[in-house]
């Protein structure tokens, strides 16, 4: 694909390269000379030195050709901008970086009204991470698709499990939550199980589901998830605040250490059910003093990489905690991972691979009306998205009565940004995205779904 | 210095003059010469050598500017030597030296010969004598740059120690595709050219040879008078073509796309025209009164004008009895060449252009010590690295100049000779003033001053800097 990737900062410095090595045709634009001349001697792409968001410049860029622009400056407003324009120049697809947590919260306004294709919220994305990782153990795999807004989580039946001979059906009247099972894999089958398919033990099963429900589905179904009660965090920037949020959310206690008053008045303003510490965390006692030792887990969020590591090494030493350490700079990444440093997080990669994630779907989906295409489940089922348009064949119809082919399974809808999952009475609308995952290869546009 | 990489593609570079090197044997086929024999055993014995030498590829394939540089002006070097083993062997060009002077010559698209009587070569030497224009005018790493999966941007260092200009970008993102593009539109444009001869009346085999020697603003001809003894028809198509092909192929790049109209705003391009009509109008005013009719003068004023300064070198008449303002002409032009991005050679209208808004920024800067003046070229700003290299290229290649002409001046020819035949190698021109006027040769040049011109024509077709690079100790230490 040809695709024009807007600021060269270390996002997308690192989205460039993973480009490059997928074969695609990249220009780059930056209004630095120096950082354009130092990215084409490294990597094999067009540069390009001025304002990503000049028409001029965009069209120099080849916009009318370009399958895709990245807008990964450091200014939010110049990245819509970017977006906006390439959208009207060049009609294609766009994904912004927007991070100030104001237009996160407009994000889906934004986006349909600018025709965005996704924005990326670095930090969002980075506490997004390590909630999940705080979250599940790693015998649960995580999936992400649909541009990160669903879930697929993945777990083996264990032997003398509740859900052993039960079809689905049985299981959802027993467990009574909105949780979707919709790929099993069973030795080398991969199935598309419908109501009255029977689990067995030792299958591997794959659900969609919101972070709370699914904690709530394997709390039913007897799967420790090892979940942390409790979590402190150090450092109270803006990934913090997202991650305190999204903890609090799924319960557990949020305890965040700051060394400014200022923010810690700010996050308590925010965060009403957080305890807020004030206090320097590199001071040993201070750490001692509010039971770092006894926590569940401890996340390192400051903004220096030397203290996180530092702080990281200290809890490792003095405690069980689960450990995770924010790490900006991904230089001597290598013997980064000598240390005991626990789960190393780094904001501007999960960035970069999230975007590269989304190329690829869009790759994938290219002379089809597919939107997006993953292949999950180690390339062998593929979760695809589609807009429902006003002359679609399901419009209307309860999803129990459209005759689906076999293997497919309409496993969520995204309405205006809320994510649902069906049920038999749950009718598409105009507008809707559908997330339909199959073992069926080929299909090209909605009404491939129907037999 | 990754020595791995450079072995690996010099093995390429070999390869592929080695394939190139077949291309002799068919004509040789066809006129039934002896000589054809030479051809295809070099080029055998190079196919297998290459073959063996790429046959393992090295494990870290990633290099730097100065390692681009080094294989660059290496591969030249290899390439001269084993282009120059056919003609030595055949009996053609017997001495060594001579060959490789020869080699050289049609690889950098020179055309300065040290052949006393062109026809009395077999024609397969005569092809391949053009032939290496061809190849040498686009550059065979660009070539191998389009048809070698490579990958990894370092690519980018070859095409930039190859390529001509101050500033050698890039048509599409990927390398392998601008290289791709470019070969095509050179391929194209040369067919164009030789079925235009044929119709004109050309023969076959001269129209070949012509336009190969066109395409890559070579020079060398195949009959003793260049082209003088062809009827004016052809005569203006190779002056439109040597034209042509002095021109930025960016401009033929944007001549595709949907925007052609930002053909004709490339501002190099627009002045290289403008030096074109003005000088061919000087000089025909000048020559005029010794030709009995206008058109003949302004056939050859054009044909001379279009030739020196796309560094081309055919000549329909002798220049070196022209008034003297004209052959003073023919001389600006010839420090002038033709357009960066072309396959010409010589300083490169821009590099003049860039040079002259510098010095009228310095002016205004007298005049007004505070100001502040951007130089622009194709209304961009120009950063001020470009202008700096400009400035440096022009001192750098001054030294050279001189240097040169010191060395050559012990053979103890007249001023004219010594100096344009300086200038005529070092600038890939070919013919100069004087004894090495279009009629004459280098052949009467000591084997010291024949190496110093070699030098300076490989020095002139790849800008300077890859041979001055060559001759850097520092370049081969291990750190």
């Amino acid at each position: 694909m040809r695709i024009i990737v807007v600021g060269c900062g270390k996002v997308g410095a690192t989205i460039t390269e993973q480009l490059i090595q997928e074969n695609h045709d990249v220009t780059v634009i930056d209004k630095d000379s120096n950082v354009v001349t130092d990215i084409t001697n490294n990597f094999d792409v067009m540069g390009l030195v001025g304002n990503g968001a000049s028409y001029e410049i965009q069209k120099d860029a080849g916009i009318e050709k370009t399958d895709l622009l990245i807008a990964a400056t450091d200014s939010d407003e110049l990245n819509l901008l970017c977006c906006l324009i390439a959208r009207k120049a060049g009609n294609c697809n766009t994904i912004a970086r927007v991070r100030n947590p104001l237009y996160s919260k407009e994000v889906s306004f934004i986006k349909e009204e600018l025709g965005l294709s996704m924005t990326i919220n670095p930090e969002y994305a980075a506490a997004t991470e390590i909630a999940r990782l705080l979250r599940f153990p790693s015998a649960i795999e995580i999936e992400t698709f649909a541009k990160g807004r669903a879930e697929l989580l993945k777990f083996p039946i264990a032997e003398g499990s509740v859900l052993h001979n039960r079809s689905l059906v049985e299981v959802s009247q027993k467990i009574k939550e909105e949780v979707l099972i919709c790929v099993v894999e069973r030795g080398d089958e991969v199935i598309i199980p419908n109501g009255s398919f029977v689990l067995q033990e030792n299958d591997v099963v794959s659900i969609i589901a919101s972070p709370k429900k699914a904690k709530q589905f394997f709390d039913k179904i007897g799967v420790d998830t090892h979940q942390a009660k409790d979590a402190t965090i150090v450092g109270g920037g803006t990934i913090a605040h997202y991650l305190a949020e999204q903890l609090l959310n799924t319960g557990v206690a949020v305890k965040i250490v700051e060394k400014d008053l200022k923010r810690c008045e700010e996050l308590s303003e925010l965060l009403p059910g957080a305890i807020i510490i004030h206090g320097d965390a590199t001071n040993q006692d201070v750490l001692l003093e509010e039971g770092t030792n006894r926590a569940d887990a401890v996340v390192t969020l400051t903004g220096l990489d030397e203290a996180n590591i530092f702080l990281s090494l200290f809890v490792r030493n003095s405690s069980k905690a689960k450990v995770i350490t924010k790490v900006d700079r991904i230089n001597f990444s290598e013997l980064m991972g000598t240390f005991p440093l626990g789960s190393v997080i780094n904001p501007k990669k999960i960035t970069a691979n999230y975007i590269i994630r989304y190329v690829r779907a869009m790759q994938n989906s290219i002379g089809s009306n597919v939107e997006t295409l993953y292949r999950i489940v180690n390339n062998k089922a593929e979760a695809l998205e589609f807009t429902i348009k006003g002359d679609a064949p399901v419009l209307g119809i309860p999803l129990k009565d459209l005759t689906l082919k076999k293997n497919l399974l309409i496993a969520c809808v995204n309405r205006k940004g809320k994510i649902i999952i069906p049920n038999g009475m749950f009718t598409l609308e105009q507008g809707d995205t559908v997330v339909v995952v199959t073992t069926q290869q080929g299909l090209g546009d909605i009404r491939d779904i129907l037999k | 210095m990754n020595y791995g990489i450079i072995g690996y593609i010099l093995g390429w570079v070999l390869t592929i003059e080695s394939l190139f090197m077949f291309l002799p044997c068919i004509i040789a086929a066809i006129y039934r010469e002896e000589t054809g024999w030479t051809f295809l055993t070099v080029a055998v014995i190079g196919l297998l050598a290459g073959f063996v030498i790429t046959r393992r590829k090295p494990k870290n394939t990633v290099f730097f500017t100065r390692e681009g540089f080094v294989i660059v002006s290496l591969s030249w070097i290899v390439m001269s030597l084993v282009g120059a083993i056919p003609f030595v062997l055949n009996g053609d060009i017997p001495n060594f030296t001579n060959a490789l002077f020869e080699t050289i010559s049609g690889f950098t698209t020179t055309g300065a010969s040290i052949l006393a009587d062109v026809e009395a070569l077999s024609k397969c030497s005569l092809f391949w004598r053009s032939f290496t224009h061809w190849i040498g005018g686009m550059g065979v790493l660009v070539f191998l740059l389009a048809i070698l999966p490579m990958t990894g941007g370092h690519n980018m260092h070859l095409m930039r120690a190859e390529s001509t200009g101050p500033a050698v970008g890039k048509l599409v993102p990927k390398v392998k595709e601008t290289a791709k593009i470019l070969y095509m539109i050179y391929f194209c444009m040369t067919v164009v050219q030789i079925v235009l001869l044929l119709i004109a009346g050309m023969p076959w085999f001269d129209a070949v040879t012509t336009a190969v020697g066109t395409a890559g603003t070579g020079g060398f001809g195949i009959k003793a008078d260049s082209m003088a003894g062809y009827s004016p028809a052809i005569q203006w198509i190779v002056t439109i073509f040597m034209i042509l092909f002095g021109v930025n192929f960016n401009m033929y790049y944007l001549l595709l796309g949907k925007n052609k109209l930002n053909a004709f705003k490339l501002e190099e391009v627009r002045w290289y025209f403008v030096v074109i009509l003005v000088s061919t109008g000087i000089i025909t005013a000048n020559i005029a009164s010794t030709y009995s009719n206008l058109s003949d003068a302004v056939r050859d004023a054009a044909f001379q004008v279009g030739s020196i300064i796309t560094t081309t070198g055919f000549a329909t008449t002798d220049f070196v009895i022209w008034p003297m303002a004209s052959q003073v002409i023919l001389v600006i032009l010839m420090f002038l060449g033709a357009c960066a991005g072309s396959t010409g050679g010589g300083v490169k209208i821009s590099r003049i252009v860039i040079m002259l808004k510098a010095v009228k920024q310095e002016v205004m800067y007298l005049l007004h010590p505070k100001s502040v003046k951007m130089i622009k070229m194709d209304d961009k700003a120009l950063d001020k690295s470009v202008v700096r290299n400009v400035t440096v290229f022009l001192a750098t290649y001054v030294l050279i100049y001189i240097v040169s002409l010191i060395l050559v001046s012990f053979d103890n020819f007249d001023f004219a000779t010594t100096f344009t035949g300086v200038m005529a190698t070092l600038n890939n021109i070919g013919p100069g003033l004087g004894a090495v006027g279009p009629t004459g040769n280098f052949d009467g040049f000591s084997d010291l001053s024949k190496y110093v011109l070699m030098f300076d024509m490989l020095a002139g077709r790849l800008e300077l800097y890859p041979m001055l690079l060559l001759l850097t100790p520092a370049v081969w230490k291990k750190n």
